[in-house]
């Protein structure tokens, strides 16, 4: 039970700093995905990123930050794995499962259902 | 006579002025965070009950379990596109539904709906990766060049 309470706990401090981010600094919701898979993937690289999966678990990997973890720790592994070609294998291979889902199920929803207009 | 009642129209102002600042939000700022600190918590709350799931009943190792989490919570964040409460979700919590990965599914499943029109190749298939494709053009450029960079310096 303490494990989710820090689940909850740091999973909305990323997202809390995300919201400040947009407030004060007129990044865009587009510009935030960015700057968070980035960040993601340079704290991982740093090591500074996998304490954070060990103490938060999903409250670190469901945040974008942890796409980014993925991605690093998937390229260093392949490198580990396969060499050099392990830099450009890795990282999609750790990700691919997201990323597939994503693109299918998108496709999925256009199918499904009928386009709505915006109403905001 | 003149001088009292102007102070009573005056009072009447201030009056109205501290009804305003009274019942106007503390701060936008903060109530703002508030809004996507519980809204973004649940939904890792949702994704670590997932992955225990995953865990304990399907039998999958920690990281499957993390894909799986993933996996799930871009399904349902795309069935919520679909039938358009997502939308009323990310109103209210901002980006308490940006930062998990419910708002790069979304930045994909929404724009593959609205485009539709446009067509399947050029409207569907394309818009998909209007925001989708910068997220995915930096997140794995960068993972590459940590990649190299681990290759020639293993630290």
């Amino acid at each position: 039970m303490l494990l989710y309470l820090k689940v909850f706990l740091v999973g909305g401090l990323f997202c809390a700093i995300g919201e400040l981010l947009i407030l004060k600094t007129k990044l865009t919701a587009a510009r935030i995905l960015v700057v968070y898979i980035t960040a993601g993937v340079l704290l991982s690289a740093l090591g500074l990123y996998g304490p954070v999966v060990r103490f938060a678990s999903a409250g670190a990997t469901v945040p974008l930050t942890g796409f980014g973890h993925a991605l690093a720790q998937g390229a260093i592994s392949g490198v580990q794995e396969n060499g050099l070609l392990g830099a450009f294998t890795g990282g999609i291979s750790a990700t691919a499962g997201g990323i597939a889902a994503a693109v299918f199920f998108g496709f999925l929803a256009a199918i499904c259902f009928k386009p709505r207009p915006k109403d905001f | 006579m003149q001088h009292h009642k102007k102070s009573a129209k005056q009072a009447v102002i201030e009056n109205y002025a501290a009804l305003v600042r009274r019942v106007t939000p503390k701060s936008k700022v903060g109530q703002g965070c508030l809004r996507s600190f519980w809204v973004g918590g649940a939904i890792c709350v949702l994704g670590q009950a997932i992955a225990d799931f995953g865990i304990n009943y399907l039998g999958l190792t920690a990281s499957s379990a993390s894909t799986f989490a993933s996996m799930s919570l871009v399904f349902i964040t795309a069935l919520l596109t679909g039938i358009g409460i997502f939308d009323r979700i990310a109103r209210y919590a901002g980006a308490g539904t940006v930062v998990p990965i419910s708002g790069f599914a979304n930045a994909m499943v929404s724009p593959a709906m609205e485009f539709k029109p446009e067509g399947w190749v050029l409207g569907t298939g394309a818009r998909m990766f209007t925001i989708a494709g910068p997220v995915l053009v930096y997140g794995i450029a960068s993972s590459v060049i940590v990649g190299i960079l681990y290759y020639f310096i293993q630290w």
